[in-house]
């Protein structure tokens, strides 16, 4: 019996310590993998999972192999604290996620106080205001996306007045705060301000609301499940908009939702699988591939987060260095021809805000058709 | 007043669904003293029965319905009460209140395994199209909505009021020693009531899913606005269930659309308290004396 504890005791030594050897570079993803936003933490997941698949298939990252963990916020920002926590206590290189912003906000400070880098999927737009140093954006901010829109309506739409339905949470608000700012900016008028709330599934009254205001343009901001419902309430009570919004109102899974009630919705997106770029169409493909399904803009966020910390701890560091990584983050560039799988030219400033080309956008016949390209803000 | 009418339009097409499910609620009241705390995840669930059937068995919408609707019939009336109603019940109210609330994380729990927690795009009945009636345009997916829910609860009183199967139904739930007495099999006439809530629960997956999408947690606010409807109605009577559903329906779009999008969820929880401090049996209910 002694003998076979021992025996027991050795085998399991041997299975830790060659574990440990096989995946010493811990990345964790902590997110939204089921709430009111799973469907945008599931992309940004499965983003990390293909891009790790990748990187580790061609040796990892300074030839260690990268043991990804997931854990799962469930959209609540207590839940996501503790989750928070519970990475932090695994020792782990870098944190990416959450996608949620108000998730963002709650573990931000934990991880700042524990020196961690994270690459966030949230787009509110104080997250980057906050000094927190090793917050890193994937996406852009509601303030660089923001301005691009509102130009949109004035020289596009020529539009006005704007209907405005939003969201109630960090992401929503700061976008509806960054929206009717830019909007005054513009002399566009405000006729409507609707507010709505995260998971909400009946919209007939928000949607009266917006057919009473009778403005030249509605502006939908909402994430990807509540704008396909806000959509097919629009379209069912006969509302003709034009509909502008961002990325969220025109993600692939947004159309996938809505069905018919999508077409025609025009905006601007910060990412996309549709975008008329080869790197991002083989991305796309490749995606399509391992998980059978189209990625939205969170695919390509989580996708090339990984890169971008592959691409800095081998070109910028030559090690692992949590303080290191993210000094050699603030104003770095990573351009395709450095890196391919960051898919397009990508810069971070000094706050950890993003900055890269961005599309306007339209649905038709149940697809997003790129309609121009934007160029860099910092061009 | 456009907007006025076509809130009350889209309200009353919702408070008809709550009616549906809350008619479910006061049916096994009635009959089996049986409070469903699943009823929620029995709208919930007849959705994916008909998207599973479309996407694994690769049939077209309206045969995934039939399937859906036969499957649910079975799942949700005929196993339901006799694996947990049946073995549940002699132990009182109470531990059957518990188990379902337990078989709704169940449900809930298991779709989100084996579907996803994504919600899922569901076919609509008819097309989106508006209808003008006297200048005003409704939606037409509203008016079908409530067209065939109202023709379901018509359906439903004229079974149970002129047929000899819907009377013995009656009278089962009634007094069901009197029944007894006079031949009636009153267990047949119980199983007939689940059947009954398992196809109404159905009509109300098909009318609501297209609109609110197929998401396993859908079933959350659904039970919780049914019960709620069917206290306010009435829980004896099934016409206070409708009555309730329906009023439900209507405050909630009024509230939404004229105090607060906010705090439309405590409006309805507001009525119920209000119901049950000066109204207890209900708008519509009977007051019942119970031997303890």
């Amino acid at each position: 019996m002694g003998r076979l504890r021992f025996g027991f005791a050795v085998s399991a030594l041997v299975l830790l310590v060659g574990g440990a050897a096989a995946a010493d570079v811990k990345l964790v993803y902590v997110g939204e993998i089921s709430g009111s936003i799973a469907v945008s933490g599931g992309n940004f997941r499965d983003g990390v999972v293909l891009a790790v698949e990748e990187v580790n298939a061609a040796g990892g990252i300074l030839k260690d192999k990268i043991a990804l963990s997931q854990l799962d916020t469930q959209t609540n920002p207590g839940i996501a604290r503790s989750q928070m926590q519970k990475a932090i206590d695994g020792d782990p290189y870098v944190v990416l996620g959450p996608i949620f912003s108000g998730n963002v906000k709650a573990t931000m400070q934990l991880l700042q106080q524990a020196e961690i880098p994270h690459l966030i999927g949230g787009e509110a737009g104080e997250l980057t205001t906050l000094g927190d140093r090793y917050l890193f954006r994937t996406s852009f901010g509601q303030q660089i996306g923001m301005p691009k829109i509102a130009n949109y309506i004035r020289d596009e739409l020529k539009a006005k007045t704007v209907a405005l339905i939003w969201v109630n949470n960090d992401f929503g608000k700061g976008g509806r705060d960054n929206l009717i700012k830019q909007l005054a900016e513009r002399n566009i008028k405000l006729v409507a301000d609707v507010s709505t709330e995260s998971g909400q599934v009946d919209f007939a009254a928000d949607v009266v609301k917006l057919k009473a205001a009778n403005a030249d343009a509605v502006f939908v901001y909402s994430n990807e499940e509540e704008c396909a419902r806000i959509m097919r309430e629009a379209r069912k009570q006969g509302l003709k908009g034009p509909f502008v919004g961002d990325t969220t109102l025109l993600s692939q899974k947004t159309i996938e939702l809505a069905g018919e009630a999508a077409n025609g919705v025009q905006g601007h997106v910060g990412l996309t699988a549709d975008a008329p770029i080869p790197a991002v169409a083989e991305f796309a493909a490749k995606f399509q591939k391992r998980f059978n399904y189209k990625p939205d803009h969170n695919g390509i966020k989580g996708y090339t987060a990984v890169y971008a910390v592959k691409y800095v701890t081998e070109k910028k560091l030559g090690k692992f260095d949590r303080k290191g990584f993210a000094q050699a983050m603030h104003g770095l560039t990573i351009a395709p021809t450095d890196e391919p799988a960051i898919l397009m030219e990508t810069t971070w400033d000094n706050v950890g805000e993003i900055d890269r080309i961005s599309f306007l956008a339209e649905v038709v016949d149940g697809r997003q058709k790129i309609t121009k390209i934007l160029p860099k803000l910092g061009k | 007043m456009a907007d006025i009418l076509q809130l009350l339009v889209a309200g009353l097409a919702t408070g008809g669904i709550y009616a549906l499910v809350a008619i479910g609620f006061t049916l096994l009241w009635q009959t089996s003293q049986t409070i469903n705390f699943a009823q929620g995840e029995f709208v919930m669930l007849p959705a994916f029965f008909v998207l599973i059937g479309m996407s694994y068995f690769g049939l077209s919408f309206w045969p995934a319905v039939a399937l859906g609707a036969v499957v649910s019939v079975i799942v949700l009336g005929l196993l339901f009460k006799r694996l947990m109603v049946d073995p549940m019940i002699r132990h009182g109210v109470l531990p059957l209140v518990i188990a379902t609330i337990g078989l709704a994380i169940l449900f809930k729990e298991a779709i989100r395994e084996f579907y996803g927690a994504d919600a899922q795009p569901f076919p609509p009945m008819v097309a989106a199209a508006d209808v003008t009636v006297l200048g005003v345009a409704f939606a037409l997916q509203s008016l079908v909505v409530l067209a065939i829910s109202i023709a379901a609860v018509v359906a439903l009183q004229l079974f149970l009021n002129g047929t000899r199967t819907g009377r013995c139904m009656q009278a089962s739930a009634q007094n069901p020693t009197v029944a007894r007495l006079l031949g009636i099999p009153v267990e047949r006439m119980i199983l007939y009531t689940f059947l009954i809530n398992a196809a109404l629960v159905t009509l109300a997956s098909l009318l609501i899913t297209p609109i609110y999408l197929a998401k396993f947690t859908n079933g959350e606010w659904l039970g919780l606005y049914a019960f709620i409807a069917a206290i306010v109605g009435g829980f004896n009577q099934v016409r206070g269930a409708i009555v309730g559903g329906l009023l439900l329906g209507v405050i909630d779009n009024f509230a939404a659309a004229y105090l607060s999008s906010q705090y439309r969820m405590a409006i309805p929880l507001l009525i119920l308290i209000l119901v049950i401090l000066f109204r207890p049996q209900g708008l519509l209910g009977r007051i019942e004396e119970r031997t303890v």
